[in-house]
């Protein structure tokens, strides 16, 4: 495996799981709701998926039970939020902290156990081709999911009726209401749509990334996802881009300091965030595109007037 | 309603005051404060184990008593006025950052006493501090990983530049050095304690620019998982990692606590506990290796007796001559570094690349 | 069954007032139930919860300088959110105020004098609110979304205080280990009550940002341009406010707030510069905000629930041996509780039966 075949792999694999929550947070947004809480749902999904995978023995029923555990858990967030219409951010917050609690809670048991991987994929043949082999054909199966979920919800949201329907309900609820879409019930499944989402990215850490369990091992990538969807202006393709880019910088970072440039680390270390920052700054000059792209109703509570 | 509640209260308030009295005869409460959760598997979950030793060697005749996850500043502070005002003896106050609240708390309460972790400031009669010689462990990593590396290059990932794991890495390459003079070291500053998937990039970046062993001063087991999967050597950290991979872990520094904190307990009970400043490393029990694995019998051989004379005392890791990075003599020909001199280390020795991040 | 909600004409004064006690009754409720599960005595978790820390005079100091950091930041961010300005970075604005505040006792600690400590205070404000100003410069300058300036800026703060208290500003004397040189006296914020406890300044100077930022909300123009241009910039360009300038507004104040909390908590609690100076105070505020409904005064009885939630959590997990991560899901549900009760105050709550409902549904329209 040549150097640079390898730091890309690296690359793919810091950046999937950010890819993952951050789609699934991206529907939610477009659907109008804000969820601060993917921090939360991403923990519970990590500590789930490893138990699972742990006490049966199959890595891929550990996988499934995450992204159960994650949309069940953002249904608590949907309750209270669409059906009690309690303020969005301060009960995302409030399901970070829950969820931190709980999965510490659950996990203990998990301490210093080692976890399951789950196996990467292997076409004979292809994935041993030179620089693109095990980049395209040799990696672990939720990569692909995350490139194929990409496809798919932009597909959805603007190439299918469903998709048209949820962005309207985003971009204003009271004329959507008005014309029949039942508000409430789509963002219901938006929300837990961003559930399950951050759940399989949760598990994409304790399963693939790091077989492991540690307590608060997200370590704050569930926020990294929330900034990304607006970094990417609520579009799927751009969050794959802006993902790959904080991967990429971060993982460049890393080789900058192994190679000794003798740049103080921190200030190497603050390179993706910055970075993250500046192209923002560049893309976001066209006004026009980012108020079409942006849901109106982000975060404003509906009840519907009967 | 408010009849409800005042009933409460006073059933609630009856029940504490039953517990206290019960409390006030019998077993000596000790008590600790830790940094991060004790799930870290890493530093604090060690210091709990330590913890967990007291309770099992005095049974019944201690309580033990913690808070996890404690920020230094003023949480730190309460948490240790909590701890004192409940009844503790003995407060174990286990990271650097509880420096000033230790000795502030301890002012007021000079009956209860302090143990602190890795700091300099016994600022009262009543407080004492502690720390381990991990870097007698890493002398010894540093000479397997010699002769493990083929390439002669090794990938250290290291936390945050203090002088504990400068001087780990000073250490480490002392040892290397020892059996391999052009040994080299490639460091990567994670800024973090714990961070699985960071150290694990952190892992991967220093296999992809060619180093062949990997060691690490944080505290999660994903370096060691990464070097497996990559096909290469590694060191533990904090604890013993063989679980995490059997084919893979050379050996690890333990951190034992236990010792110390069952000596210091003892004390407490027997009413001899005075103010003192240890040191402890391999000779005291604190700094422990994990069985010798994956390497050839010469390899473990010299291992073995590297250990056996550090444990010994007859050999020192800052034995001169050692230069400084740039050359400059720091120690002469058999000259023994000072501890405190090793206690603020802030310099590289020659063959180390790197600058620190400072 | 589901549950179905009727707007309230007015909201209603009775819910305002019994909605925090009706949260307090469901989360003792929940809490005895989660309690007992855990194999602990329910009434003596919850006593120690809620009645113990406020039991003793050193506690409530403690209590106080819990919450004067969430209660300072907290009202601060009041304004953005009620102007429509999501700054959910006052983490990083809390930071740099700590940093530029710190300058005078770090860099320059021959210089005593009275005057230390008021110069610390101002330079902290600026700090925080200059640093607020960059997401402010950002969103109208260039229209970029603060929501990720000002996050991604915390994690520059952090990075960048970590590098200070680790090299340039590292201690002389200090063993190179990562902390500033200890602030002389005349740099430390006084404690309000020395003789009982070590309450500082910084809880008066919450309170008083909170009087001051009330009057400012309910009883000003400036309040009303803000809200007016939260609820609807088109109406409030009518009216002939700037919706640029407000952005500056909001995050100049919530910034500076920001960087007082920040300079009071390191001169009055902590007395140094260090690497970790916040248990994430900035992100916790913005749940007081919420909790506060917005409003100042709601604010501060929010900052001291939460912080009497930590200090509860800590009696708990030494007295019962119960761990601090069901200290954290009991501080969840509690909030889940709050928030859940709040919305009594402009609904109804009405449960309608399964088969009834389509039916039911016409007749109830009451728009």
């Amino acid at each position: 495996m040549g150097m640079l075949e390898s730091i890309l792999l690296t690359i793919a694999t810091a950046a999937t799981p950010l890819l993952i929550a951050a789609i699934g947070e991206l529907v939610v947004e477009r659907s109008g709701v804000l969820n601060l809480g993917v921090e939360g749902m991403m923990i519970m999904g990590a500590v789930t998926g490893f138990g699972v995978a742990l006490t049966t023995g199959s890595p891929w029923l550990g996988v499934f039970a995450a992204i159960l555990v994650g949309a069940v858990f953002s249904l608590l967030f949907g309750f209270l939020t669409l059906t009690l219409v309690t303020n969005q951010v301060a009960t995302g917050l409030a399901l970070t902290l829950l969820g931190l609690g709980i999965s510490g809670m659950a996990g203990e048991a998990f301490v210093g156990q080692p976890g399951l991987r789950l196996a990467r994929l292997d076409i004979p043949g292809l994935s041993d081709l030179p620089v693109v082999g095990r980049l395209l054909f040799g990696q672990d199966p939720i990569f692909y999911i995350s490139i194929a979920l990409t496809a798919a919800v932009a597909y959805f949201l603007f190439r299918t009726r469903a998709g048209l329907t949820l962005r309207s309900v985003g971009d204003n609820h009271t004329s959507a209401h008005a014309l029949g879409i039942k508000v409430i019930a789509i963002r219901y499944m938006a929300v837990m749509f961003g559930g399950a989402c951050a759940g399989l990215a949760g598990a994409y850490l304790s399963l693939v990334y790091t077989p492991q369990w540690v307590e608060n091992m997200t370590a704050g990538r569930g926020w990294i996802a929330l900034a990304l969807v607006v970094f990417a202006s609520w579009r799927p393709w751009r969050v794959l881009a802006g993902a790959y880019l904080f991967g990429g910088v971060s993982i460049g970072q890393l080789h900058a300091q192994a190679f000794g440039v003798g740049i103080p680390s921190q200030l190497l270390s603050s390179l993706p965030y910055l970075a993250t920052v500046v192209v923002l700054v560049i893309i976001s000059r066209n006004r026009r595109l980012t108020m079409v792209n942006t849901p109106a109703s982000l975060g404003r509570p509906f009840v519907p007037d009967r | 309603m408010k009849k409800a509640l005042v009933s409460f209260a006073a059933a609630a308030a009856v029940l504490s005051l039953g517990t206290m009295g019960a409390m006030a005869q019998d077993p000596t409460k000790v008590c600790a404060i830790y940094v991060g959760p004790i799930g870290d598997y890493g530093y604090s979950y060690q210091h709990h184990q330590g913890m967990l030793d007291v309770k099992e060697h005095f049974g019944d005749k201690v309580e033990i008593s913690y808070l996890e996850n404690v920020a230094e500043g003023p949480d730190a502070e309460r948490a240790l006025e909590r701890l004192a005002r409940s009844g503790c003896k003995i407060v174990f106050a286990t990271s650097f950052g509880f420096m000033d609240p230790t000795n502030k708390v301890a002012a007021r309460f000079p009956d209860v006493k302090f143990e602190h972790a890795t700091g300099y400031k016994r600022e009262h009669e009543n407080v004492s501090t502690y720390n381990s010689k991990f870097h007698e462990g890493r002398y010894v990593q540093g000479v397997i990983a010699g002769k493990m590396s083929e390439k002669g290059v090794a990938g250290y990932i290291a936390s945050f530049p203090i002088p504990e794991v400068i001087m780990g890495i000073n250490a480490f390459m002392l040892g290397a050095q020892s059996v391999n003079p052009d040994f080299k070291v490639k460091i990567v500053w994670a800024n973090t304690w714990i961070d699985p998937a960071k150290e694990a990039d952190a892992a991967k970046a220093l296999i992809d620019q060619g180093v062949d062993i990997i060691t690490q001063h944080t505290d999660s087991t994903a370096p060691l998982q990464v070097a497996a999967e990559r096909g290469i050597k590694g060191f533990g950290q904090a604890s013993d990692m063989i679980k995490f991979a059997p084919e893979t872990q050379l050996t690890s520094i333990v951190d034992d606590w236990g010792p110390y904190y069952i000596e210091r307990v003892q004390a407490v009970i027997d009413g001899s506990w005075k103010q003192s400043d240890v040191w402890g490393g391999m000779k005291e029990g604190h700094v422990v290796m994990a069985p010798y694995t994956n390497m050839p019998d010469d390899v473990k051989k010299l291992a073995e007796e590297t250990e056996a004379k550090i444990k010994s005392g007859e050999f020192n890791p800052f034995t001169g001559p050692i230069s400084k990075q740039d050359g400059s003599e720091w120690l002469k020909e058999g000259e023994v570094a000072e501890d405190s001199e090793v206690l603020q280390m802030n310099f590289y020795i020659k063959g180390i690349d790197d600058k620190i991040p400072n | 069954m589901r549950i179905e909600l009727v707007k309230r004409p007015q909201h209603s004064a009775l819910f305002s007032a019994l909605s925090p006690f009706i949260a307090l009754a469901l989360t003792l409720v929940a809490g005895a139930i989660m309690f007992a599960l855990l194999g602990k005595n329910p009434v003596q978790a919850l006593y120690l919860y809620f009645i113990d820390p406020l039991r003793e005079v050193w506690s409530l100091h403690e209590l106080a300088i819990k919450a004067a950091p969430l209660i300072l930041i907290g009202v601060g961010l009041s304004v953005c959110f009620l102007s429509n300005n999501w700054n959910i970075g006052a983490e990083g604005q809390f930071i740099v105020g700590a940093i530029i505040g710190s300058i005078l006792p770090v860099l320059f600690p021959e210089f005593q004098s009275w005057i230390v400590l008021p110069i610390m205070l101002l330079l902290g404000i600026v700090g925080g609110a200059a640093y607020g100003s960059i997401p402010a410069l950002l969103k109208v300058r260039f229209n970029t979304n603060e929501i990720l300036t000002s996050l991604m800026l915390v994690y520059v703060a952090q990075l960048f205080l970590d590098w200070l208290v680790r090299g340039p500003w590292r201690n002389p004397e200090g063993f190179n280990f990562p902390q500033t040189r200890s602030f002389h006296e005349f740099a430390i914020l006084p404690e309000l009550l020395p003789a009982s406890g070590r309450a500082n300044w910084g809880f008066a100077f919450a309170i008083i940002a909170a009087i001051v930022l009330w009057f400012l909300l309910s009883k000003t123009l400036k309040g009303f341009e803000i809200k007016v241009l939260g609820q609807s910039p088109r109406a409030g360009r009518f009216a002939g406010f700037s919706n640029a300038r407000m952005v500056f507004f909001a995050f100049l104040v919530s910034g500076g707030l920001a960087g007082l909390a920040g300079i009071s908590e390191v001169s009055g609690a902590i007395g140094h510069l260090q690497p970790s100076i916040s248990p994430g105070y900035g992100f916790t505020a913005i749940i007081v905000a919420f909790l506060g409904r917005l409003n100042p005064l709601g604010i501060v009885a929010a900052g001291l629930v939460l912080a009497l939630s930590y200090l509860g959590g800590e009696a708990a997990q030494i007295s019962l041996g119960v761990s601090d991560k069901v200290a954290r899901a009991f501080q969840g549900m509690l909030l889940f509780f709050v928030l859940a009760s709040d919305t009594l105050i402009h609904y109804r709550i009405r449960l309608v039966g399964r088969q009834a409902a389509p039916a039911a549904e016409a007749p109830h329209g009451n728009a």
